[in-house]
């Protein structure tokens, strides 16, 4: 039985003991993945489990466990989803009971983006785009009625080139074999070209970035960590924290304060990144304060359920944080 | 009017004498995306796509000032306060170089709320009578478009005041208005001769790649049927994570906010983009809400567009077509699937019976 059809066959047998498991299927058009809630068996037979299902189905779990009535939410989840959902729970936002995990390992997803970006290189045009396929090396896509071959790694998100959990970490149905690869850098390779800037220069490439932000709040929404959902400071009115001014500036402060909040929770599922519609660099900010808070806490976020996140409580003389010593 | 021709290598020529008087708006590669920005010189604009955001910020920006205003004490009266204000209204010419036609034609959503007897948005007004749209026919159909649907097309002018039809050259120009004949006297224009049963060709070939067109007529009153249907509702934004990328791109959503950036003393009164899709664009002084979940707002956008704003103005669709919410939504919400869906509804069997 194929991986495909073993986990349909998981969630079919599941099925009547949840409200609803949260998956993928195929969106739009065959070159779009789009998140699925499965509800009923004939739901199932839509399911779509590959380089598409790039939506971190984690992201809608705290609003469906906290609603009137809720029983158990299934979730088929990547090993960076899996992060987000362990991460949920050390924050208490979600408790196990109330999730039921299907698990596999990932070979990796497609970047919309690099794949457009690679498609125009290649002198096509990126929005005649209407299928991929790929067997984990070769990203094949349908552009106009031709096929193109890219090389997987030229395509494939920096999350994924650089992906230590490619299989579900917690899971109550784990299907097919567990992914046995080593990332393929140690470092995302557009933080290393950023931490190569002078200070000013960074401050430059943020003005020219963010001056094209519009505020959507993708970034935000899409996230699985931004929990303040309706209550959000960059939108409330009463009292109105900062202004709606659509500038550089502004923009930023907005991505400032998305940063901090994730100080420490942040799982680098690049949901935010790729949320952007105008492709702006977020994970740059990620995972700058990602790797802080692995040297300043050696914490690595959302690979354990049961440890107590650094930032949600404190030690009277912190490792690695010199306090006294001036 | 005259069609004229303007060449490839002549189209920076003829913006950078357009910069000359104008704010010139062009698609622009922009980072990993194309947006409107100001031209610069030297600087060629991507005219062959559609950019990400739409081109509405020409005429209704994602913020503008509306006013500005000034506390004085009076120090002979410290208890009283006067407040001056300055009203700033927009004065510079745009012209928008290579929107499709149908995010121009989208605009014209606009006129039927803020240009019409019964409103008169001096904002408004004004940026569309200092604005100028020279639009670039679309010779390629996205697994996103839907123009024809609802009811314009790849070379539609509506809106414009220039159509650009793209031929091997260059393009053929064709004047809409008498404001669009006047650019056309730049001297990049030449006589069109030839090419002119070019660009019929090249308009034909791009309506045959459309696929049929789906009748949107009846959505008004089947959108209305499902308006209590709050499991409808439910099952449809299952999936929208409730941002305002669909808001924010479209070409037709034209809501606002007002809000006071006040410092010290001074401070001016901004209109900005506002978003139907999040929690505050409906929340009352009170606390109550009458839209509090995502399937009441996003309700709100499908049946504003496809069903309240057409039968407030004569069947007009609020929708343009152009997909943006569609190919820039993280989560895959399909504007057209979410109409299609309410047209084609039928009642969910009783439990216990067949589901299939």
């Amino acid at each position: 039985m194929s991986m495909l059809e073993e986990l349909k066959e998981q969630i079919r047998t599941a099925l009547p003991d949840l409200d609803m498991v949260i998956a993928w299927e195929q969106g739009f058009d065959a070159a779009h993945g789009t998140p699925l809630f499965i509800r009923t068996e004939a739901d199932v037979d839509r399911l779509m489990v590959g380089p598409l299902s790039v939506q971190n189905p984690a992201t809608y779990l705290p609003a469906l466990v906290k609603a009137k009535g809720a029983g158990k939410i299934g979730v088929v989840a990547k090993g960076c989803d899996s992060r987000a959902i362990v991460e949920l729970l050390q924050e208490k936002l979600i408790s196990r009971e109330q999730v039921v995990i299907f698990g596999f390992g990932c070979n990796g997803c497609v970047s919309q983006a690099l794949l457009e970006g690679k498609i125009e290189e290649a002198g096509k045009y990126s929005a005649e785009l209407t299928g991929v396929e790929t067997d984990g090396r070769t990203v094949k896509a349908q552009v106009a009625g031709e096929t193109l071959s890219f090389d997987f790694n030229d395509v494939t998100f920096e999350k994924c080139l650089t992906c230590e959990y490619p299989n579900t970490l917690i899971a109550d149905h784990f299907v097919g074999d567990k992914v046995e690869v080593a990332p393929g850098c140690e470092k995302a390779p557009s933080l290393e070209e950023f931490e190569k800037l002078s200070q000013n220069e960074k401050l430059s490439f943020w003005q020219e970035q963010m001056r094209r932000c519009v505020r959507c709040y993708a970034c935000r929404n899409a996230c699985p960590m931004c929990v303040c959902r309706d209550h959000c400071i960059a939108t409330t009115h009463d009292p109105q924290w900062i202004s709606q001014e659509n500038n550089a500036q502004e923009n930023f402060m907005f991505q400032m304060i998305h940063t901090m909040h994730l100080a420490g929770r942040c799982v680098e599922c690049g949901e935010c990144e790729r949320a952007c519609p105008v492709n702006l660099p977020l994970m740059l900010l990620r995972r700058t304060m990602g790797e802080a808070v692995r040297n300043v806490f050696d914490y690595t976020t959302g690979t354990d359920p049961e440890v107590v996140p650094p930032l949600m409580t404190f030690k009277v003389e912190e490792e690695n944080i010199n306090e006294r010593g001036w | 009017m005259e069609r004229k021709f303007i060449s490839h290598d002549d189209i920076t020529a003829w913006l950078d004498g357009l910069a000359e008087d104008h704010v010139v708006l062009v698609p622009m590669k922009d980072g990993g995306s194309v947006s409107f920005r100001p031209y610069v010189q030297g600087r060629t604009p991507n005219l062959d796509r559609q950019a990400v955001p739409s081109p509405k910020d020409a005429v209704f920006p994602q913020n503008e000032t509306l006013l500005k205003y000034r506390f004085e004490k009076d120090p002979e009266h410290l208890d009283r306060t006067r407040i001056q204000v300055k009203e700033t209204l927009p004065t510079e010419k745009t012209v928008v170089v290579g929107a499709r036609p149908c995010g121009t034609r989208g605009m014209l959503t606009f006129d039927r709320v803020y240009d019409c007897d019964k409103n008169q948005d001096l904002y408004y007004r004004t940026r569309k009578e200092n604005t100028l749209h020279v639009t670039v026919a679309c010779t390629r159909v996205e697994s996103t478009c839907f123009c024809h649907d609802v009811g314009s097309g790849p070379a539609d002018g509506e809106g414009s005041d220039v159509l650009l039809v793209p031929v091997a050259s260059g393009y053929v120009a064709e004047p809409i208005t008498e404001r669009g004949e006047a650019l056309l006297a730049a001297s990049q224009f030449k006589a069109a001769g030839d090419r002119e049963a070019e660009a019929e060709a090249v308009k034909a070939a791009t309506v045959a790649k459309l696929p049929e067109a789906h009748d949107y007529s009846d959505s008004a009153e089947k959108l209305m049927a499902r308006f209590d249907d709050m499991e409808f509702w439910e099952e449809q934004s299952a999936k929208c994570i409730s941002c305002g990328a669909c808001t924010y791109l479209c070409p037709t959503c034209y809501c606002f906010n007002i809000t006071d950036d006040t410092t010290g003393l001074t401070g001016r009164r901004l209109r900005s983009w506002d978003n139907c899709m999040s929690f505050q664009f409906t929340l009352e002084g009170s606390g109550h809400n009458p839209r509090p979940t995502k399937a009441h707002r996003l309700k709100n956008r499908v049946g504003h567009k496809f069903a309240y704003y057409p039968m407030l103005h004569a069947n007009a669709i609020a929708c343009c077509g152009c997909g943006r919410c569609i190919k820039s939504c993280p989560a895959g919400v399909d504007i057209r699937a979410i109409v299609k869906a309410a047209q084609n509804y039928t009642p969910k069997k009783e439990e216990g019976g067949d589901e299939s």
